[in-house]
């Protein structure tokens, strides 16, 4: 009996949810062979807002939950990115990478995974400190979380710098709504269906899909957004910058002109946990 | 012992003022969420929902001092001049001659004020009273008063009408609202049948007001939908216009402009005025100013940078 073929709809992860782009537009992905593979959601603006709203809204929940927690949630999402690594492997590999490099984008995005949950409930005892001062009290220094953090991610490595920027900013606490590699979406729109499975409460982490071009000025406009990091170009990093210092947010851009290498032990590191951390400075007093 | 039907009192009012075609209402509201209302006028209906709202706090732990801050927020909603002032506050009987301190005499935001055992309504008619006389002397402008449901329920009508005539004589000059609680009426039959019942008592410029925000459903744009059209009737049988108060669970700018263009293509211009039609909501009113910001510079507002809602004061 010949069977009708079952594909599958693309839908980008808002809130726990699985949504198509408001505007129901959507952009045709073609694999390396340029074939029709499928359409991606084209997200807008009121896509990126509405995913901050669920950001911001998972927020408090999130950032109150023991490091411990966050640890076990972040080590979770690996697991799931390893039950899955073949799956995730071909579509890296529609984006023209040959198996074994695609294999081996999955396994260090695996593994930043692990990294970054092993850090949950240490990074702390690196960042914070206790300050020596000249008067009758205890100083120290602890991290809060920022709040909601905007990732654009680069073209390429569409799995392993998506993972390298997102794991960070979800580590220190915070809530992200990112924005996926426009040519390469599909890995972005499987991590999605990892990040259901993985016991990360919904909202915490929200992928679009869409163009670079249409999203990077609401991105850096966006007031609820309290810093933004990602890979952007000149013109981009422009009007990042531009809209950060309209809204009094911080930015941490690579530039996507140098070849960053995402594989390098120097792109995982306790410092990107710092880029979306608050510290805050308590005087308390003790008896003399 | 003669044992009265409500179901015959039911059945000569439904003959009267014709039933409700439920379909067709729900039908007709899932329209309003589908019109595109852009930029001028987004705008002019967000700053008409301004100065529509009925700013409220209506809670046990509401003290003076927060119901200053919340007349402070209704004279002022927001730094740009070119925000309206709210139509009103709302606040409990006690809380009356604070908010007159907090506004002054001749301030153009009117104060509101449930009275009559607000929200359930279960007290002696003589407290009732007495309460919406205090309130008045107090200096409200306007008093939000509950029906009797379980006498609605029951068919005697007569004893509604007669409860709401007593607390009109009671409010003197102060305009009157009449919540009919619509989570309690159950259907749109009798939220029909309610609205009627008070439209025949209570004076033009009057209002009719969905709920009292304190049970689990309030106004949705289908029990505003029944309530506009009931007094779209009333006003072509009698040439008397009478005001309409959703209120509770309003609390996006979003919301807000479904039930204008509900209101415009119900009952038309004439009703896009605060002396026809009020929000009672207190986030709300947060909300619109975001989005008129939002208007105003293009880019998305957090939520954090506008005055929080009135429970948080």
């Amino acid at each position: 009996m010949t069977r009708l073929p079952i594909t599958k709809t693309p839908k980008v992860y808002v809130g726990g949810a699985f949504i198509r782009s408001e505007s129901s537009r959507v952009f045709p992905l073609k694999d390396a062979a340029g074939n029709f593979f499928a359409n991606i959601p084209q997200c807008t603006r009121k896509d990126l807002r509405n995913a901050v709203e669920a950001a911001a809204k998972a927020g408090p929940g999130w950032a109150k939950r023991s490091a411990y927690n966050r640890g076990q949630i972040i080590y979770r999402l690996g697991e799931m990115l390893e039950a899955r690594a073949g799956e995730m492997a071909e579509a890296i590999m529609l984006g023209g990478a040959s198996k074994a490099a695609a294999a081996r984008e999955v396994a260090a995005a695996s593994d930043r995974l692990i990294h970054y949950a092993g850090w949950t409930d240490k990074f702390e005892q690196v960042l914070g400190s206790v300050n020596p001062v000249a008067s009758a009290h205890f100083n120290f220094t602890v991290t809060e979380p920022m709040g909601v953090v905007g990732v654009i991610a680069p073209e390429e490595a569409p799995l392993l710098a998506l993972i390298s920027l997102v794991a960070p900013v979800i580590t220190g606490g915070n809530t992200v709504a990112a924005l996926a590699s426009t040519s390469q979406p599909y890995p972005a729109i499987l991590l999605g269906e990892m990040l259901a499975t993985s016991d990360l409460p919904g909202g915490v982490v929200n992928l679009l899909t869409g163009f670079h071009k249409e999203l990077i000025p609401t991105f850096a406009t966006h007031t609820h957004l309290r810093a933004l990091t990602g890979v952007a170009n000149a013109e981009e990093r422009k009007t990042l910058k531009l809209g950060a210092t309209e809204s009094v947010k911080r930015t941490h851009l690579l530039k996507a002109e140098d070849k960053i290498d995402w594989f390098a032990d120097s792109a995982q590191s306790v410092y990107e946990i710092r880029q979306a951390l608050e510290f805050k400075t308590t005087w308390h007093p003790v008896g003399a | 012992m003669l044992v009265k039907s409500p179901h015959a009192a039911f059945a000569r009012l439904f003959d009267e003022i014709g039933s409700v075609d439920q379909v067709g209402i729900e039908e007709r509201v899932a329209k309003y969420t589908t019109r595109s209302i852009k930029k001028v006028s987004k705008l002019w209906g967000l700053k008409k929902a301004v100065s529509m709202v009925d700013l409220t706090t209506l809670e046990g732990k509401d003290t003076p001092g927060k119901v200053a801050s919340l007349c402070q927020k209704a004279l002022h909603p927001h730094d740009d001049p070119a925000v309206p002032q709210v139509a009103a506050v709302c606040v409990y009987p006690s809380m009356v001659r604070h908010a007159r301190r907090a506004l002054g005499g001749d301030s153009a935001v009117r104060i509101a004020s449930v009275a009559t055992a607000f929200p359930s309504g279960q007290a002696p008619l003589k407290t009732r009273l007495a309460e919406v006389k205090s309130a008045v002397a107090d200096g409200a402008d306007e008093i939000d008063m509950v029906i009797n449901r379980g006498a609605f329920l029951a068919g005697e009508f007569a004893e509604v009408q007669d409860e709401i005539c007593a607390v009109l004589a009671a409010c003197g000059d102060a305009a009157l609202k009449v919540i009919l609680e619509v989570s309690e009426l159950e259907t749109f039959d009798n939220i029909r049948a309610a609205s009627f019942i008070a439209m025949e008592v209570i004076r033009e410029g009057d209002f009719i007001k969905t709920s009292t925000g304190k049970t689990s459903l309030n106004a949705t744009l289908g029990n505003n939908q029944v309530m506009l059209e009931a007094i779209r009737d009333f006003y072509l049988d009698t040439g008397i216009a009478i005001g309409m108060k959703p209120a509770g669970g309003i609390r996006t700018a979003k919301q807000a402009l479904q039930f204008l263009i509900a209101v415009k293509e119900t009952l038309g211009d004439a009703w896009l005025t605060n002396e026809r039609y009020r929000f009672g909501a207190s986030a709300l009113l947060n909300d619109l100013v975001r989005q008129i910001e939002k208007e105003k510079t293009g880019a998305y507002q957090a939520p954090y940078y506008f005055s929080e809602a009135a429970e948080s004061y």
